[in-house]
């Protein structure tokens, strides 16, 4: 998204991970990896990627979403479809 | 030449419906994940996480879709008081019998004492109930049945290629039935149904044999896309999301339960709604899945005669449905 930030990105995914799976905010920095530091699971994923899609304007197919690794791969993937 | 066409007369009408009994049946055989999991590569605890499942039914090889249908109507009759001779219609949904022909319906009717009965089957997959439940109750008013048994009857287990794990360890058998007649009061709400063909190749028979279902896009759909049709259906009872006493959600997968939970809540939904969570014990039964969970419910007194329910149904089709009833 050309007008929005990572910084802002990263905020806002942050909000929807810690409304979804209850992980703090704080805790939702780049180099995490969602399933191996963030705990969280497939369907979880879903759900972050349908409340992002609706936060940033993007899509994120589920081919695409399993590609979403890293806190870092989502900015950049929210950044470059936005 | 000038011909006077004849009119024709029309059944009388009636204002309204209700449901006037329920009653189910689960197979004897109780199938743990941990037997699952010594023939395909999972886990207890996997299952129970992502889908919320403990143990689930399978039916023997002599017990047919077609004995538990008959098994969980004749429940519903004794619970509403009624004999076989005050039924005139019959309507088994289901998408797990053995063949197209002979359908269900004519056969569980004869052998529930319903004579002559006006029976057929109705496959709207897991949203069969639903779907079912609205049409007997628009039959009924429209004068073309009588007292209607609506019946959601399924033997998956026959359709499971039991070393996939995205189904087998979902899908189950079961019945559950509801007796409707007229009614002073409406306490059967207008049916919201629709569906989304677009997305049929995301569950479907392979080869027809073997159930396959994209998870993930099943998931999506039905977190994102039920809730509003839930909303849509109390909005058609005339009601608002703070009167539902009780949601009663196809039993999918329990992460899809509390979602529609969630969203339900986020739009005025009572914290204190009941949400039917059936699936722990009974696994994903389709059709079968509304009618079980209410019965059980009310065996449990967690619910009671005159609450106010949601009922909603989604699944392959994809297809929905959904309406508000009072309780019986
Ligand atoms: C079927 C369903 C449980 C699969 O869950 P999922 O998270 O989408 O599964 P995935 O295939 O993406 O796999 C996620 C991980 O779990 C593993 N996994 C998948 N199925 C598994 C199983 N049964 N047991 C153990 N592990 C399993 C995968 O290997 C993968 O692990 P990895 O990331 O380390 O490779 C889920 O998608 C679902 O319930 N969807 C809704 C379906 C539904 O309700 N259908 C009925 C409609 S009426």
């Amino acid at each position: 998204m050309a007008d929005v930030s990572n910084e802002e990105i990263l905020k806002g995914l942050g909000e929807i991970v810690e409304e979804v799976a209850g992980v703090a905010a704080d805790d939702v920095s780049l180099e995490k990896s969602f399933v191996d530091d963030l705990d969280i699971d497939s369907l979880s994923m879903v759900e972050i990627a349908v409340q992002a899609e609706d936060k940033f304007g993007v899509k994120i197919p589920d081919d695409e979403l399993a590609n979403l690794k890293t806190v870092n791969d989502a900015v950049e993937y929210v950044s470059k479809n936005g | 030449m000038t011909s006077t066409r004849p009119t024709l007369r029309l059944n009388p009408v009636v204002a309204a419906t209700r449901i006037l009994g329920v009653g189910s049946v689960r197979p004897e055989r109780v199938v743990t994940n941990d037997e699952l999991a010594q023939t395909m590569d999972t886990n207890d605890e996997w299952i129970r996480e992502r889908v919320g499942i403990i143990e689930r039914r399978f039916a023997g090889e002599d017990e047919k879709l077609v004995d538990m249908a008959v098994t969980a109507g004749s429940k519903a009759l004794a619970d509403s008081g009624l004999a076989p001779s005050d039924i005139d219609s019959v309507i088994v949904a289901n998408c797990t019998m053995p063949s197209p022909i002979p359908n269900a319906a004519a056969q569980v009717a004869d052998r529930i004492g319903i004579a002559a009965s006006g029976a057929f089957d109705l496959n709207a997959a897991c949203a069969g109930f639903c779907y079912a439940l609205g049409v007997a109750s628009d039959l009924i008013k429209a004068g073309s049945a009588g007292r209607t048994l609506v019946i959601g009857a399924e033997k998956l287990s026959d359709w499971l290629d039991k070393t996939d794990r995205s189904t087998a360890i979902i899908f189950a058998d079961a019945a559950g039935a509801a007796v409707v007649g007229p009614a002073e009061q409406p306490e059967i709400g207008p049916v919201v149904w629709g569906s989304a063909g677009d997305l049929v190749d995301t569950i479907y028979m392979r080869e027809h044999k073997y159930l396959y279902q994209e998870g993930q896009a099943v998931f999506r759909w039905a977190t994102t896309q039920i809730a509003p049709i839930a909303l849509r259906a109390i909005e058609a009872a005339g009601l608002q999301p703070a009167d539902i006493d009780v949601l009663i959600p196809h039993q999918a997968n329990l992460r899809i339960v509390e979602a529609i939970a969630k969203r339900l809540r986020a739009s005025g939904g009572r914290a204190d709604m009941v949400v039917a969570d059936d699936i722990i014990y009974s696994g994903n039964t389709s059709s079968a899945s509304i009618p079980m969970a209410l019965d059980h419910m009310r065996a449990a007194g967690r619910v009671h005669r005159g609450d106010v329910a949601l009922l909603v149904g989604f699944g392959a089709g994809l297809s929905y449905a959904g309406q508000v009833v009072i309780l019986p």
